[in-house]
């Protein structure tokens, strides 16, 4: 029997859903295999619930709070619902730093393949996803006989809307075993304290790279962001060299984005870099080399010095009165 | 402490530098005359490896790969790095993350070591599964995306660069690491430990004689991502600030 199980990611009570989680309820509807539940894992998770409650189409929540949740490694989540899986045809994690820590660890527990970063279904066995940095795509089958184990490349989904339904699904609180493997232990997260809106979920994201020199530099960026309301990303090189911290670095190897405005700044648009912008919606460049590889990707380009552009852009932004 | 071994595992790749492309009739990934590279983040798996080993944390580094037998070139150039003995695991077909994690706990069941050390991920398969299916199948800790790593009395710390910033976990050893790209830099190679690397000892396996008979996705098509195409040169600032206004993005 067919049956979908959504991993949310881990959350500390937080209102609203992690957008992530709602990207990963699209992709299974649009599979579309069996009933479907959803496990949350964390701790004070009552404010949320009563949010996801809102949620249509899902049979259950399966709640498992505890305090020793709230930031749960990967050997515990694999320990907490190793068994829960196996009642499932269809297993989803959200593409996140959490979801791909996790669900290859359930995969290797259960002895299954597990697909990667999904950008499309085909049917509820066939998935479209990308290989070599996104330079080719393939379309991979999951063979019979195997539960179908994947995550979800964020941004190529959009999320589910919370609609009033008739009948609420069930929450069902869920034993959190006293035996929980000890043998990794969070110690702390830094965080970055900005207020800027997340890089993943934001409209507008203005990015930098090695040309900017220095840290001090870099914060050039700072202006515009607040101007429009954007988040900021960094290339690589720019992260490398201490300019940005590392959870906005842009790529392969960062994270894949699809906002609806891209600006690039003295980026020179490597492969590993593209990327992750390969979605956007309008992709801007500003770079000195009008040979810059950026410019074959980019919906408007200006060559030009950074240095430059940014305070005349500022400038033109308030002469046309146009902000946020 | 016991003398401790270090199992870092390494997969030749297409070089990141080369922009990969579909042969024509659509089958495959064009690869004649192709560069072929170590996996980037392995050989930072390895330099990290060779860093405790320098430290005096380490006795021993193994590493070990699953490839076809031209992905000898790339282990030689992981023993003329430091490594102290190879392991290559012949095969001639694609292997899949899952079948790798089997072949690599067969070995850390020979071995014993403290740590494994792999990369995050592939850059042809971009799965960045392997480590953690190990991890899952040897019943040990583990890390993902690893910045730092520091040792101490049977634990390891570890820094991960996860989505929202850097997050500090501690591992009782023996456990699963894998790096991402800011662990450390790679040392280059020197001519001299070429010639050396020829005389440390690289064992050959039949990927056969390990007797696996794993579930495998199958590749049903490869095709060319959609391509984005180039848009305008504009001579402005505020041609620009036009432009995206026009558009409903500012
Ligand atoms: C395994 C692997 C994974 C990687 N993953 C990623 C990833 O996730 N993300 C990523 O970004 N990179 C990644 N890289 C690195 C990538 O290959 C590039 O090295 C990197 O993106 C280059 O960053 P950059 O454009 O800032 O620097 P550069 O390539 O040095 O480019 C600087 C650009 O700035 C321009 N410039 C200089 N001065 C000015 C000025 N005053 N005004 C305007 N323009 C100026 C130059 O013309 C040039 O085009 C990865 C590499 C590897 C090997
Ligand atoms: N064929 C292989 N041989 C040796 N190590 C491998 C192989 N495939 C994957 N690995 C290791 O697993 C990591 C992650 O690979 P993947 O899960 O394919 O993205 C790589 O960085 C290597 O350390």
């Amino acid at each position: 029997m067919d049956a979908t199980l959504v991993m949310a990611e881990a959350q500390e009570g937080t209102v609203p859903l992690a957008e992530a989680t709602l990207k990963t309820l699209a992709v299974a509807r649009k599979i579309g295999a069996g009933p479907l539940d959803i496990a949350w894992t964390g701790t004070s998770l009552d404010p949320l619930l009563g949010q996801a409650r809102t949620l249509a189409g899902i049979r259950r929540h399966l709640v498992f709070d505890d305090p020793r949740l709230t930031h749960p490694t990967a050997d515990v989540m694999a320990a907490l619902v190793g068994d829960l899986v196996r009642d499932y045809s269809h297993v989803l994690m959200p593409g996140t730093s959490f979801g791909r820590d996790v669900l290859p660890r359930l995969a290797g527990r259960v002895g299954a393949p597990a697909v990667s970063d999904v950008l499309e279904v085909l049917d509820p066995r066939r998935f479209k996803r990308g290989l070599y940095a996104g330079n080719v795509h393939a379309v991979v089958r999951v063979p019979d006989g195997v539960p179908v184990l994947l995550t979800v490349r964020l941004a190529s989904w959009r999320p589910v809307t919370a609609e009033k339904e008739a009948q609420p699904a069930g929450i069902e609180k869920r034993e959190v075993p006293a035996d929980l493997p000890t043998e990794a232990r969070f110690v702390g997260l830094e965080r970055d304290a900005s207020a800027r809106p997340d890089l993943q979920s934001a409209r507008r994201v203005v990015s930098g790279g090695r040309s900017f020199g220095s840290r001090e530099n870099f914060a050039l960026l700072e202006g515009l962001a607040d101007r429009l309301n954007a988040a900021i990303g960094a290339s690589r090189a720019a992260v490398d060299a201490g300019y940005a911290p590392n959870d906005l670095q842009v790529g392969q190897t960062g994270k894949i984005i699809a906002p609806e405005l891209y600006m690039a700044f003295g980026i020179s648009g490597a492969i590993q870099h593209l990327t992750g912008i390969r979605d956007a919606g309008t992709i801007v460049a500003v770079n000195k080399d009008p040979e810059a590889p950026i410019f074959k990707v980019a919906d408007f380009g200006l060559v030009g010095d950074l240095f430059e552009v940014i305070p005349a852009l500022l400038a033109e932004l308030e002469r046309q009165g146009i902000a946020r | 402490m016991a003398p401790m071994k270090i199992l870092v595992a390494a997969k030749r790749v297409v070089d990141y530098s080369v922009r990969v492309r579909l042969t024509p009739d659509r089958t495959g990934i064009a690869s004649d005359g192709v560069k072929m590279s170590v996996n980037p983040f392995d050989e930072i798996a390895l330099e990290e490896a060779l860093r405790i080993r320098e430290r005096g944390e380490a006795t021993q580094v193994v590493v070990a790969t699953v490839g076809p037998p031209e992905a000898e070139s790339q282990i030689r150039s992981l023993l003329a790095m430091g490594a102290d003995r190879g392991i290559h695991v012949e095969t001639g077909r694609e292997t899949a993350p899952l079948e790798v994690a089997h072949v690599l706990f067969r070995l850390v069941q020979e071995i014993g070591p403290g740590l494994v050390i792999l990369g995050k991920q592939a850059i042809d398969d971009d799965c960045g599964q392997t480590g953690p299916m190990l991890a899952a199948l040897w019943d040990r800790p583990q890390a993902t995306y690893v910045s730092k790593l520091t040792l101490s009395e049977g634990r390891v710390q570890a820094v991960r660069e996860v989505d929202h910033g850097l997050e500090t976990v501690e591992l009782v050893l023996p456990a699963v690491i894998t790096t991402d790209l800011r662990l450390n830099t790679p040392r280059f190679i020197k001519m001299p430990d070429i010639m050396k690397a020829r005389q440390k000892p690289l064992e050959k396996r039949p990927f056969d004689g390990f007797g696996l008979d794993l579930p495998r996705l199958t590749v049903e098509a490869y095709l060319p991502p959609p391509e984005r195409e180039a848009g305008l040169r504009l001579e402005s600032v505020a041609e620009l600030v036009t432009r995206l206004h026009d558009r409903g993005v500012l």
